[in-house]
């Protein structure tokens, strides 16, 4: 594996445009949590205006545009504690599977300018072109190593939209060391690409 | 034969503690035996190191192993004129005492409205609770967390089907099963262990493609030709390549289960139920006021 990378957050379009698939990447600043709930807010609400802004939707917009302008998006529903006391800490924060967010996340990565995007399972060629375009990368983290991830998550800043339920909310946590690999960079490349078709042809191969 | 019900919510919270925090030996055993399989240094091998440092992290810390702590699948075996009403509201109290003690994510969530419940009790059927009468004097109580990154690769095949040129039979089966593997690549958080079920109605048959996983990952299929067709099927599955987390690499399954159920002449139904490497079960045995588990 190529050597180990430590950036800060934002990331600047230089050092985005130097990540290449393989390398093995560690984040430390603030980024915002966001899944399904979240996606699909943002794009009706703001992108393709299906629905029009109700209750705090406008307020939370303008607070997560500056965490977002060059920021990172994590795919996670974390295990919080102190919930009901708003002291929150993250007990358990792995990734989710981002594929779910395909049909959002290029329009969402160009709109907000997020130049990172982190979860698990690689995404499409959708976000594969946004990638080039913003330019952004998709940074896998490892699937299920919740404990363990949780442990860089050094503060809860702020939760947005709560309303959506815990591990839906839009998290912002300030983030030491998060441990990431490059699996889809800005110039073209995706690893899920790559596994899928060489895992295809293997498959052909057993059919026979 | 007496079950005390007061100590019943404690022993199932326990139960669900484990399973939560706790990944049971077998399934840990085979992840250390991959990590060598992995070249040096790869990608594959560091999220297999990874993974292990995450268990170790979850058991000392009792913290949930991954953060979907998934559908809490409980299966019932209890004595004769045991109340599985009483049962089932003591399964209930331990679930939502576990999501307040953050051994549970809440995660039920009301499809209509959106709305979490935030206690992990949402109607009817979640948690998901089958009861069994058997003939013991003791309570026997499996649980497994399944996530939902998982739970949404799983796949139902009806043959035959021309596009995998799958016809009913084992070969057939073998067909559906590999293929199911290639659609999933990594996002079932590979490495992975397959419950497949050959035949049933298709509710029967996505249900014992799960109830197969309560097996143990060293047991063997009583059925020589199941047997032959999960150790194959295991093989085949890591010649694709996949690899942990889908980074490429050796291991993509850790295992195969399979179950057989008669079918209707015009049915053949073979599912796949994936787990994730983070496969959660734990059993529990109670007799009297005693619990113990394994």
């Amino acid at each position: 594996m190529a050597a180990l990378k430590a950036l800060r957050l934002p990331l600047s379009e230089e050092s985005v445009r130097g990540l290449m698939v393989g390398e093995s990447v560690r984040l430390s600043g603030v980024m915002l949590t966001g899944r399904d709930a979240a996606h699909k807010w943002m794009i009706d609400t703001f992108i393709r205006k299906t629905r029009a802004p109700l209750d705090d939707d406008l307020e939370t917009y303008a607070a997560i545009l500056p965490l977002l302008d060059g920021g990172v998006i994590y795919h996670c529903g974390p295990v919080v504690a102190g919930v009901a006391e708003q002291d929150y800490r993250f007990v358990a924060a792995g990734p989710t599977t981002s594929i779910r967010e395909e049909p959002y996340q290029g329009e969402i990565m160009a709109h907000f300018n997020i130049r990172g995007v982190i979860g698990k399972g690689g995404m499409g060629e959708k976000t594969l072109a946004a990638c080039g375009a913003v330019p952004g990368v998709y940074l896998h983290a490892v699937g299920g190593a919740a404990s363990l991830i949780a442990q860089s998550v050094k503060r809860v800043r702020e939760v947005y939209k709560l309303d959506f339920g815990v591990p839906e909310a839009m998290w912002v946590i300030e983030v030491s060391d998060f441990p990431t690999v490059v699996t889809m960079d800005s110039h073209g490349n995706s690893l899920h690409a790559e596994v899928a078709a060489r895992s295809g042809d293997a498959l052909a191969a057993l059919f026979g | 034969m007496e079950i005390t019900v007061q100590k019943l919510t404690e022993h199932v919270l326990e139960l669900i503690r484990l399973a939560a925090t706790s990944l049971p030996p077998d399934v840990e055993k085979k992840l250390r035996e991959s990590v060598q399989r992995e070249a040096e240094g790869s990608a594959a091998q560091g999220a297999l190191q990874t993974i292990l440092q995450n268990v170790a992290l979850s058991r000392e810390k009792s913290t949930p192993i991954c953060q979907d702590t998934g559908t809490p699948i409980f299966y019932v075996y209890h004595p004769e004129g045991v109340s599985t009403r009483a049962l089932k509201k003591r399964i209930c109290a331990a679930v939502a005492w576990a999501t307040e003690l953050n051994y549970l994510r809440p995660n039920a969530v009301d499809s209509l409205t959106g709305e979490n419940s935030g206690n992990n009790i949402g109607g009817e059927h979640y948690p998901y609770i089958h009861f069994e009468e058997v003939d013991s004097d003791d309570l026997m109580v499996d649980l497994m967390l399944k996530g939902g990154g998982c739970e949404n690769v799983g796949a139902q095949y009806k043959l035959p089907d021309g596009r995998i040129g799958a016809a009913r039979d084992l070969e057939g089966v073998r067909r559906a099963a590999l293929d199911a593997v290639h659609e999933a690549q990594g996002r079932g958080c590979a490495p992975g262990v397959l419950g497949i079920a050959v035949g049933g109605d298709r509710g029967s048959s996505f249900v014992a493609s799960k109830e197969v996983l309560f097996r143990k990952l060293d047991e063997y299929n009583p059925d020589a030709d199941l047997a032959e067709m999960e150790a194959r099927i295991t093989a085949e599955a890591n010649q694709m390549g996949v690899g942990p987390m889908g980074f490429g690499g050796n291991t993509t399954v850790l295992d195969a289960k399979m179950t057989a159920m008669h079918r209707l002449p015009a049915s053949y139904f073979v599912t796949v139920s994936y787990m994730c490497w983070a496969f959660r079960r734990r059993r529990m045995v109670v007799n009297g006021d005693e619990a113990t588990y394994e």
